[in-house]
């Protein structure tokens, strides 16, 4: 039997507010437990919920983002359940008039072609506690700084067909909210979480099989491997005539398998209402229109802008505008030296290679715009080669330098690593070179053409790479050939 | 005419983690089926076109500014906690 894959994601974005959705208590990541949890985050008896009006903008801006119709009148649901680490009971939610409604993005496939994905809705949320069942004898230590944190979570129609498609449909999530400046998008700080629901179906039926949800995913890479080893659990399953059981299963990075959740007998029965401490949210289409303007400018935008204005090539342009940080980056060097495929292949090339070894993401990157600028004009202007350039980048990650364009120059400098240009002194090294190697000079002299690249080389180490490439070609050609 | 019978009772005292008693079972069976008798009779309203009612006031939601205003407080909220530790809060033991 032949399958056919079916994966839609619930993706959780933790809102990029400073104080929680309900109440003005902080949402500072990293403080000591429960010091930023107060009355109306512990859910005691009295207090009222007072809605930040920031988490709406977001939520609006992630909406007008995805091209999603925007609900003008949107409404709070209590979600019930029991957990300690919810300490009212239920979650504040949006179940029936949620803020943002249908959407689409597209998402790039492996073959180079484009497919678009649904978003179903996107609703604003509060976020529980944390559970700590380590260190304490038959207890459970409850912190509750995170509780309240606003969340949008995003759900996406069943449109994946794999894995991949499911991971490049969360990466371009993540590229959005980072653009929109929405959420910080830390997985590893919980900031960006992700739900998988995966079921298959013989290739050709419309209906779709019964679905596993994979709950809490917190990397790109575990959301491939958790869908790809349920896949293969589903198909086992299927293949020797068996049938998928409904539930809700836990992903096992270290065993690389899934497995179901102790599933409480009760579950899945949240008896939603409408919070009756919350009135109907209103947003006026003027008031839309005002955050539209406020967008800043899209990966796909600035993807077909800079193949457009740049003449950039569709694979530099895309790996330059996923992460926004990067994309600024590039146009910064780009800007001030005017060069835009030398700053898109260093860019994507040595300063993506070294950010990548060192486990850095693009805005940590030691070596700031300026300075990559100031090193690229010297290239340009014949001061150093591209092979010494990377010498002096390297110094330059490792901490030299004071972060400004002029630590080039102090670098090379400091380290006497300045071009030699002189034709004279190119000559003289040359002509040991031409003295050192009578047996080469006389096969190139009776045609073998290919060893000018040895003379290069010989000319180049004596020479401890700073002569001019350019330079040592042409009078080498000159030389051998008279 | 909604009859809810013993087992729906306790399914709805354990969703609401409240304790009944066997013997007041068969009363809390009628009175809230009567309950749901009572809000049945909405069926019988002619409803096309009423917009759904969020809320009975009718106003709109006013949305606070995105400033901190809380300050730490953990010492006084934690001294009214039945046990804490280590600035948690402790509950009895919840595994997954």
């Amino acid at each position: 039997m032949q399958w056919e894959v079916v994966i839609g994601l619930e993706i959780h974005v933790q809102l990029s507010t400073k104080s929680k959705i309900f109440s003005g208590a902080s949402t500072a990541y990293g403080a000591e437990p429960n010091t930023q949890a107060c009355t109306v985050d512990l859910g005691l008896p009295g207090v009222l919920p007072v809605f930040n009006g920031e988490a709406l903008n977001k939520s609006v801006m992630f909406g007008l983002a995805v091209g999603a119709q925007i609900n003008e009148r949107s409404v709070f649901d209590r979600k019930n359940y029991f957990y300690p680490d919810s300490p009212k009971a239920y979650q504040i939610s949006q179940l029936y008039y949620p803020i943002v409604g249908e959407g689409y993005i597209d998402i790039d496939l492996e073959d180079g072609s484009q497919k678009r994905i649904g978003v179903t809705r996107a609703h604003m949320e509060e976020d529980a506690g944390k559970s700590l069942h380590e260190n304490f004898h038959k207890q459970t230590g409850i912190d509750l700084n995170r509780a309240g944190t606003p969340l949008l979570e995003i759900v996406s129609e069943p449109d994946m067909r794999s894995a991949k498609e499911a991971v490049a449909y969360m990466r371009k999530i993540h590229s959005i909210v980072r653009y929109l400046g929405i959420s910080d998008g830390n997985m590893q700080e919980g900031s960006f979480r992700c739900d998988a629901n995966v079921s298959l179906r013989p290739i050709g039926q419309e209906e779709f099989g019964t679905r596993a949800e994979l709950k809490n995913i917190n990397s790109f890479r575990f959301v491939e491997k958790a869908i790809n080893v349920e896949i293969e659990r589903q198909m086992d399953i299927l293949e020797s005539g068996g049938s998928v059981t409904q539930e809700t299963r836990l992903y096992d990075s270290q065993k690389n398998e899934t497995r179901p959740m102790r599933s409480k007998e009760e579950a899945n029965d949240y008896r939603y209402f409408p919070d009756p401490d919350l009135l109907p949210i209103v947003i006026s289409a003027e008031e839309i229109e005002a955050i539209r303007k406020t967008l800043p400018e899209l990966p796909d935008a600035k993807c077909a802008r800079f193949m457009q204005q740049l003449g950039l090539s569709e694979k530099d342009a895309k790996a330059l505008t996923v992460d926004r940080d990067m994309a600024d980056y590039y146009e910064q060097v780009q800007q001030a030296i005017g060069d835009a495929k030398m700053a898109a292949n260093w860019i994507l090339g040595d300063v993506a290679a070294i950010n990548n070894k060192n486990g850095l993401e693009f805005k940590d990157c030691p070596v700031n715009a300026e300075q990559l600028t100031g090193l690229l004009k010297r290239i340009k202007d014949n001061t150093i080669s591209g092979k010494i350039a990377k010498e002096v980048f390297e110094a330059m990650f490792s901490g030299e330098g004071s972060g400004s364009e002029g630590d080039a120059d102090t670098i090379i400098d400091k380290k006497g690593l300045k071009q030699i240009t002189d034709t004279g002194a190119i000559e003289t090294i040359i002509d040991r070179v031409i003295a050192d190697n009578p047996g080469q000079v006389a096969e190139f002299q009776s045609g073998k053409d290919k060893l000018i690249g040895f003379f290069v080389g010989q000319v180049m180490k004596a020479s401890k790479g700073k002569a001019n490439p350019g330079q040592v070609n042409q009078l080498l050609q000159k030389k051998l050939r008279s | 005419m909604s009859t809810l019978d013993k087992s729906d009772v306790e399914k709805i005292a354990f969703l609401a983690r409240l304790g009944v008693d066997e013997q007041d079972m068969p009363e809390y069976a009628s009175n809230l089926s009567k309950i749901l008798d009572m809000v049945e009779q909405l069926n019988s309203v002619e409803t096309d076109g009423v917009k759904p009612m969020a809320h009975p006031l009718d106003a709109v939601q006013r949305l606070r500014a995105d400033e901190v205003t809380e300050v730490n407080d953990r010492e006084n909220l934690q001294a009214h906690a039945p046990e804490t530790a280590e600035g948690l809060y402790l509950v009895p033991r919840v595994v997954e």
